[in-house]
């Protein structure tokens, strides 16, 4: 792979005296779906808000195409290109789906006309057509999170952060996420997953990386990912240990 | 499939429009089927209050941030034009636009510290605010202190927008200011800034990760807004003739401004004029019949009225008249 | 200006800061349990001086020995506006905080007009109290009586409250502020919980209205200023924490009295206005707020 849309280099983070991420690094190549896996507590929730600007953390490098983003918050982010979505999904209550994504269009277009079209776009490539003029609080829960990732596709990213897109979707609903999903990387647009649910995830990505009490465990192909006895160790442990 | 997109908004918002120019045509013709001279200057004053309500509604219902302490920008509006007509012989017409330019830039410089509160603590802030002007300017000789300032009259006058006996005036520079915050209003819905106030209304984490800059689109709306109401506070100053710190920068007064949009429809374009339209006649007409003659009842309906409209229409009395978009909207939900 | 004047006005600002406290803590217990801002609480704390006016005159009862009794009587005015208002604006799933505004915000004018409906807009006293007229004097210190009683009190006012935190209703009202939805799950009544939550808050601002009443006029928009400076001092010390109340209620206290002394009586709100703008940029969660 040549040069990475993403780097990242020595990331720790901590809240009071719990050490959420420490020493992390890895790269997402251009046009990769990574899975970001681990048990909870892992640290997912954590590097992922990191990446997307959310959060600042205490120290290391993150570069997106080219640039040093870390710590220049959330707005700089989206501005240059990373998409994102949440664990607990934020709608626009008080607009319609419409108008929800019109908001992420409008990141890139100043006429209102060039948003709505935009939007428009987005909207049917997301299956949300029948809904467009709803209220967004109208909305079932997975209907939801397809506005989420079509606020997010408004806006034109190059890298799409989803945070647990396919938990709590019946097995309908996750395969036709997952189908949204190799959509929206054959348009181009490199993908981050983070889910909990490590089952889900392997058919869909090309690569994980899995963080285990804040650290990374390993990183691979899928295949070498679920033989490594470590990630059994820390799965089970997490299952069994509650 | 982008025509159909098109369609339903851009439509709607046509269809606003049009409403709007009904309701003005409406409204214009109003005073020749009134007679009544005391009904006429209700009329004036409830099409004062739903510009000043349409102005707090760009920064309190579009863009969520609940200001209690609106009469700042009021009383800058009327005292700043009162002060150049007085004091320079400019004349309120354009006092009127450099008190709403102080005003915006008042509300500017108001939100600067206080768009880093969130929630109770801004709203309790800009009552503290209001307060406290309201407190120097009954102590502020400069300004006439708590004795206010009478504004002397020179005769009937369009250029000096002075109207001593004659009401009818009076209802089409309301009327005027009335729509034109309105359209202001209808603008910013149809705009990027509308859409990212509302989007900093509804969820401030997801708008940023869209890339919209919370505290200078929160600033935006304050200037917007405030200098809105400046200009309100102006033609208020000309139409009662005479101002203080008591009937300008008081925190009833904030109340008042709020009030309408709030019990109309926080965030809609109808809202502030539906809500001004039954809560300024209901305040003075209560006065006026029952004030007198058992002091408090009029109180009585009032506060009973704002509670009844609250717990019965939560989204305001717009939610009357958007019966049937609202079932089609839900209709799958 | 003497030492001993200074040492006065500080005091009795201490002592009235500890009245404010007071009406901040029913505030702030309402707001931390269910993130209601009461806007009528002013109100009641009138509703409070006007009870104890009347069952002065109908009985002779000294204002201190009402105590007990007005609390109880704002107690059950608590559970009533709960069970009548506030409970209807939890099912609102729209501009419930609006609602929330507004209906105690109406509520407060409804009152504000019986209370001038039924007794006019004139202000009234009680005369003839144990405490009325007496003064307390210590190292050359004089301070009235009723104030001193009033701090006092207040103080036992937040001793209280701080015990009831340890029982099990204390518990509950934790565990009903820390999750709503959750405590069902436990057998915890969140609807009761509430509505005592209510009462308690309003027992505590008609507790702080007998003691006023002993000392201060009572006209149907006494209420106003007492709550305006409520508002500021949860603001301050932090909505939702009972201490931050406390701290705040004594600095607002302490700072106005001084405010009066060495500027000006009538810019003594001023000097709060600054002083809680000054906190709240270096701290905008207030004092001790989590919220």
């Amino acid at each position: 792979m040549g040069e990475p849309l993403l780097e990242i280099r020595g990331i720790s983070k901590s809240f009071g005296s719990v050490a959420a991420n420490v020493d992390i690094g890895f790269a997402v190549a251009a046009g990769e779906i990574l899975g970001l896996i681990g048990p909870n507590g892992a640290g997912k929730s954590s590097l992922f808000n990191i990446i997307a600007g959310e959060i600042a953390p205490d120290r290391g490098e993150i570069r997106f195409a080219g640039q040093e983003i870390a710590g220049i918050g959330a707005v700089a982010c989206a501005r240059l290109g990373i998409g994102r979505t949440f664990q607990v999904v934020r709608s626009f209550d008080s607009m319609t789906v419409l108008e929800n994504v019109m908001v992420g269009a409008f990141l890139r277009a100043r006429r209102s006309a060039a948003a709505m079209a935009r939007a428009g776009e987005v909207i049917e490539f997301c299956g949300l057509t029948t809904r467009r003029d709803v209220p967004a609080h109208s909305l079932s829960p997975p209907e939801k999170r397809r506005l989420e990732i079509a606020r997010a596709l408004a806006t034109r990213p190059r890298l799409l952060l989803l945070d647990e897109m396919l938990t709590g979707l019946t097995p309908t609903e996750a395969q036709a996420g997952m189908r949204l999903v190799r959509d929206i990387r054959a348009q181009g647009i490199t993908i981050i997953m983070v889910e909990h649910v490590m089952e889900v995830l392997l058919p869909l990505i090309d690569r994980a990386v899995v963080l285990n009490l804040g650290r990374k465990l390993l990183e691979g192909a899928p295949a070498e990912i679920v033989r490594h006895p470590e990630v059994i160790r820390a799965y089970l442990g997490d299952r069994y240990g509650g | 499939m982008a025509g159909a997109v098109r369609g339903t908004l851009v439509a709607r918002r046509r269809r606003e429009l049009w409403l709007g120019i009904v309701v003005l045509v409406v409204l214009a013709a109003l005073p020749f089927g009134v007679g009544n001279a005391y009904l006429r200057g209700l009329i004036v004053l409830t099409l004062l209050y739903a510009g000043l309500s349409q102005a707090w509604n760009i920064l309190g219902g579009y863009c969520g941030q609940i200001s209690l302490g609106h009469a700042l920008y009021f009383g800058i509006g009327a005292y700043t034009s009162t002060l150049l007509f007085t004091r320079l012989g400019i004349s309120p017409l354009l006092g009127m636009f450099a008190g709403g330019g102080l005003a915006g830039f008042a509300a500017f410089l108001v939100g600067l510290p206080c768009f880093r509160l969130s929630g109770h603590y801004y709203a309790i802030a800009t009552l503290v605010i209001g307060m406290m002007a309201a407190l120097l300017a009954a102590n502020w000789d400069f300004i006439n202190a708590a004795q206010g300032i009478t504004i002397p009259f020179h005769g009937e006058s369009w250029a000096n927008l002075a109207f001593r006996t004659a009401i009818l005036p009076f209802h089409y520079v309301m009327l005027a200011y009335a729509a034109l915050i309105w359209f202001v209003a209808w603008l910013i819905e149809g705009s990027r800034w509308g859409f990212f106030w509302r989007a900093v209304k509804d969820d401030v984490a997801a708008a940023r990760s869209l890339g919209v800059s919370i505290y200078p689109s929160k600033l935006a709306a304050a200037a917007i807004s405030g200098a809105a109401t400046g200009i309100g506070g102006a033609l208020y100053a000309q139409y009662i003739g005479f101002i203080d710190p008591d009937s300008t920068l008081d925190l009833s007064l904030s109340v008042l401004i709020a009030l309408p949009a709030v019990v109309g429809g926080i965030g809609t374009l109808w809202g502030p004029l539906l809500g001004a339209a039954v809560l300024i006649p209901v305040q003075q007409l209560s006065v006026a019949w029952l004030g007198s003659a058992a002091g408090g009842i009029d109180l009585m309906v009032y506060g009973a009225l704002i509670m009844a409209l609250a717990l019965a229409r939560p989204e305001g009395l717009v939610s009357f008249f958007h019966i049937r978009a609202s079932r089609g909207a839900t209709g799958h939900g | 200006m003497s030492a001993a004047l200074i040492a006065q006005v500080a005091l009795g600002g201490l002592l009235m800061g500890l009245v404010y406290a007071v009406v901040a803590a029913g505030l702030t217990l309402i707001f931390g349990l269910m993130d209601v801002v009461n806007f009528a609480h002013g109100a009641l704390l009138m509703v409070a001086m006007y009870a104890t006016l009347l069952i002065h005159r109908a009985t002779g009862l000294d204002p201190l020995l009402q105590l007990p009794l007005v609390a109880l009587l704002l107690f059950i005015a608590g559970v009533a506006i709960y069970r009548g208002l506030i409970a209807r604006t939890l099912a609102v799933r729209v501009n419930a905080g609006m609602v929330q505004i507004f209906v105690t915000f109406g509520l407060s004018i409804f009152l504000v007009g019986a209370a001038e409906f039924l007794f006019g807009s004139d202000f009234q006293s009680i005369n003839n109290t144990l405490l009325g007229g007496r003064t307390f004097a210590l190292n050359g210190i004089i301070l009235p009586l009723p104030l001193v009683v009033s701090g006092i009190v207040a103080l036992l006012v937040f001793l209280a409250l701080a015990l009831l935190s340890r029982t099990e209703f204390g518990r509950a009202l934790e565990a009903t502020r820390e999750d709503h939805e959750a405590v069902a799950l436990i057998g915890i009544d969140r609807d009761r919980v509430f509505g005592i939550g209510w009462g308690i808050g309003t027992a505590s601002v008609g507790i702080a209205g007998v003691m006023l009443a002993n000392f201060y006029y009572i006209a149907p928009d006494v209420g106003t200023n007492f709550a305006l400076i409520a508002y500021i001092t949860v603001a301050l010390g932090g909505f939702g924490s009972m201490f931050g109340a406390l701290v705040a209620g004594l600095i607002i206290g302490l700072t106005e009295a001084l405010t009066a002394l060495f500027i000006d009586p009538a810019l003594k709100q001023i000097g709060i206005f600054v002083i809680y703008l000054a906190v709240l940029m270096v701290r905008p969660r207030g004092l001790f707020g989590r919220l």
